[in-house]
């Protein structure tokens, strides 16, 4: 194995706050913060689960604002740097200069993966202003690779250093990270990054084919907490680094007591594999879907699998949560037209 | 008299532009007759000039030496360029309508903004943005009725109808949507979103509005609803395919609505509902303006 370590992005604090609907207290992000810190992570990344800007009725209101979970993070501190995701759509550049201000050095520009020239703005600025700026192009598996690349490419001319294949619906396969990850390491003068969900339970099977094929930066989370069945879990990631030999600076008992003690702990609902994060995997859809589509199920009397089908079939994209209110009413009149038929 | 047409001039030789001069060519009111662009392979300034229009290559330079040729101009550019254009056509005295986000003038959505301005007094007027269009009069009907504390709206949109312009300057576009919901829709706090999606074939322009309310009972409940049924016909009035995707639903005091907007497919497919519904204002918008001009006679 190369020598390199791998930069470790922890998003116990970003994703994760889909898990938690959002709700982390101040207190909680405290401790997270220090003890991703002491275990030896090397970016803490602090934002709303959708990023700057996406406390909304859309997508779930934070428990507490931007500004205490980023300086909360920036406090709590001492080694790891300090992350922000922003998606074009969702945050502005004004939140991004906000993030700045309150401490947060890298900033990941989010775009979903055909649609990298609405990040050109975001990531100059972000580099503008002296961050350590990735473009991060969310749901990977839609397109073919060479086609990622084609968006990598701009991300790349905009000034990005580090460029992410984002697996948002935990989707991919082993050759699926394999050929992306490749293409890019082979393509591309940036770093490269790969960022797992674990529906189809290859988060840490990917993030290690990632590693296989060059990426620089892998994202994980203390116990996988993160949308749908979660992230590659940290702790188990770093285990099976050892096994392989491969460098990084995580502490894995640290990380481990932080999973366990800290982290489960304060979990609302078990980050799992269930027949719902499967679905997620299976048919390709954006991971922070699953509470949307698991309540609109109850609320309109439809199995929740056939609302994710549908908004799969519809080819929504990342965001688009809206979107599942109307399905599950359209499945319910349907269902309705059927047993009238009957 | 009456049947003369006003002349117009539209700045901006991409979609935008064309369909805005396909939609000129059927008013009642309006005379397309003068296109301005910068680039003279442009394919809008060909077919300009194939309708009739006199094409011009050179910019607002180009425009000054016909600027006798139109009284109201269209700008579909940027908003840089409009910037710069708006104290050139105000100098010039013509009334601009702006589709960019520049807002060098007060907002503009037909529906709601008529009332509240004289638009005798306006020489530029702000088309605010595509999203802007098809949700501010809906936070508008419900304002109407009960006090709106927060208004907050999700625009999805065909990645093929989302240009270069849009695309660059995405923030402009929550931005500007967020202020109009609150300066024309009367919401006391606001936020947009943009969400672009590339499926195919390519998804009708979708709009949901939330608009969480000050109080409730039943009264207010069947106000709220009649008051958007009304806004809806009036918004139909100049944008065909604007209607209601689910009905509308109040719960929690949040009134949730779901538009989609259907464009005409003049020029655009009829998915790029989003560049339909702000060039529907903005003629509407036109008419309006062509309609008190001809009271004081400036066209004759």
């Amino acid at each position: 194995m190369k020598e390199k370590k791998i930069v470790f992005n922890d998003v116990t604090l970003r994703d994760g706050m889909h898990a938690i609907s959002h709700q982390y207290s101040v207190e909680q992000i405290a401790q997270l913060t220090q003890l991703l810190d002491e275990a030896g992570v090397d970016i803490i990344e602090a934002t709303h689960g959708d990023g700057l800007g996406g406390s909304s009725i859309q997508y779930g209101f934070s428990k507490e604002s931007e500004r205490d979970i980023i300086t909360t993070a920036v406090k709590n501190t001492k080694q790891a740097k300090i992350g922000v995701l922003l998606l074009p759509g969702i945050g502005t550049i004004h939140h991004l200069n906000n993030a700045r201000e309150w401490g947060a050095s890298v900033a990941r520009v989010a775009t979903h993966c055909t649609e990298a020239d609405v990040s050109e703005q975001h990531i100059k600025e972000a580099v503008k202003l002296g961050m350590d700026t990735v473009g991060f192009l969310m749901m990977s598996h839609r397109v073919e690779p060479e086609q990622l690349l084609e968006e990598a490419k701009k991300m790349e001319s905009y000034g990005a250093g580090t460029i992410y294949v984002v697996d948002s619906a935990g989707a991919l396969t082993m050759d699926g990270v394999k050929s992306r990850v490749s293409l890019f390491k082979e393509k591309l003068n940036t770093k490269v990054g790969f960022h797992a969900h674990n529906n189809l339970s290859l988060g840490v099977a990917n993030s290690i084919v990632a590693i296989q094929e060059g990426a620089d930066r892998i994202d994980a989370s203390l116990a996988g907490m993160g949308a749908g069945a979660g992230n590659a879990s940290l702790e188990q990631l770093v285990a099976v680094m050892n096994k392989m030999d491969i460098p990084h600076s995580i502490d894995l008992y640290k990380a481990m007591d932080a999973a366990e003690n800290a982290m489960k702990p304060m979990m609302k609902r078990p980050v799992q594999i269930d027949s719902l994060s499967l679905t997620l995997g299976y048919t390709g859809v954006y991971s922070s879907f699953l509470f949307f589509a698991e309540r609109a199920g109850k609320e309109y009397g439809v199995d929740p699998r056939d609302i994710l089908t549908r908004l799969a079939e519809m080819g929504a994209v990342g965001g688009q949560e809206d979107w599942i209110i109307g399905v599950a009413q359209e499945l319910a009149k349907e269902k309705q037209t059927l047993a009238e038929v009957k | 008299m009456a049947e003369e047409k006003v002349k117009c001039a539209i700045i901006g030789s991409g979609n935008i532009g064309t369909d805005l001069m396909y939609k000129l060519l059927r008013s009642e009111k309006l005379e397309p007759t003068v296109m301005i662009g910068i680039d003279p392979n442009s394919k809008g300034l060909a077919k300009a000039k194939e309708l009739g229009l006199l094409p011009i290559y050179n910019g607002i330079e180009g425009f000054i030496e016909h600027a006798d040729k139109a009284d109201i101009v269209f700008e579909a550019t940027s908003a840089k360029a409009h910037e710069a254009n708006a104290p050139i056509l105000k100098e010039l005295g013509k009334r601009a309508i702006d589709l960019t986000p520049a807002a060098v003038g007060p907002f503009m959505v037909p529906s709601v903004s008529l009332e509240m301005h004289n638009i005798e007094e306006l020489d530029n007027v702000n088309m605010v943005t595509c999203g802007g269009q098809a949700t501010v009069p809906i936070v508008k009907a419900i304002s109407d009725v009960v006090d709106v504390e927060y208004a907050e709206i999700v625009a999805s949109i065909a990645s093929k109808s989302a240009g270069p312009g849009t695309r660059q300057n995405i923030d402009e576009f929550t931005e500007t949507t967020a202020k109009a919901l609150k300066d024309v829709g009367g919401a006391k706090e606001s936020k947009a979103i943009i969400v672009l999606n590339p499926a195919e074939p390519p998804i009708l322009m979708r709009n949901t509005i939330y608009a969480k309310i000050s109080e409730y009972s039943q009264e207010i409940h069947n106000d709220v609803l009649e008051s958007l049924n009304r806004m809806l016909k009036v918004v139909q009035g100049y944008v065909k395919g604007y209607h209601f995707k689910t009905d509308p639903v109040i719960k929690d005091n949040v009134v949730s609505v779901a538009v989609e907007v259907e464009g005409n497919g003049d020029f655009l497919p009829k998915y790029a509902g989003n560049l339909d519904i702000i060039t529907s204002a903005a003629v509407r918008t036109g008419e309006v303006i062509a309609d008190s001009l001809v009271v004081k006679g400036v066209s004759q």
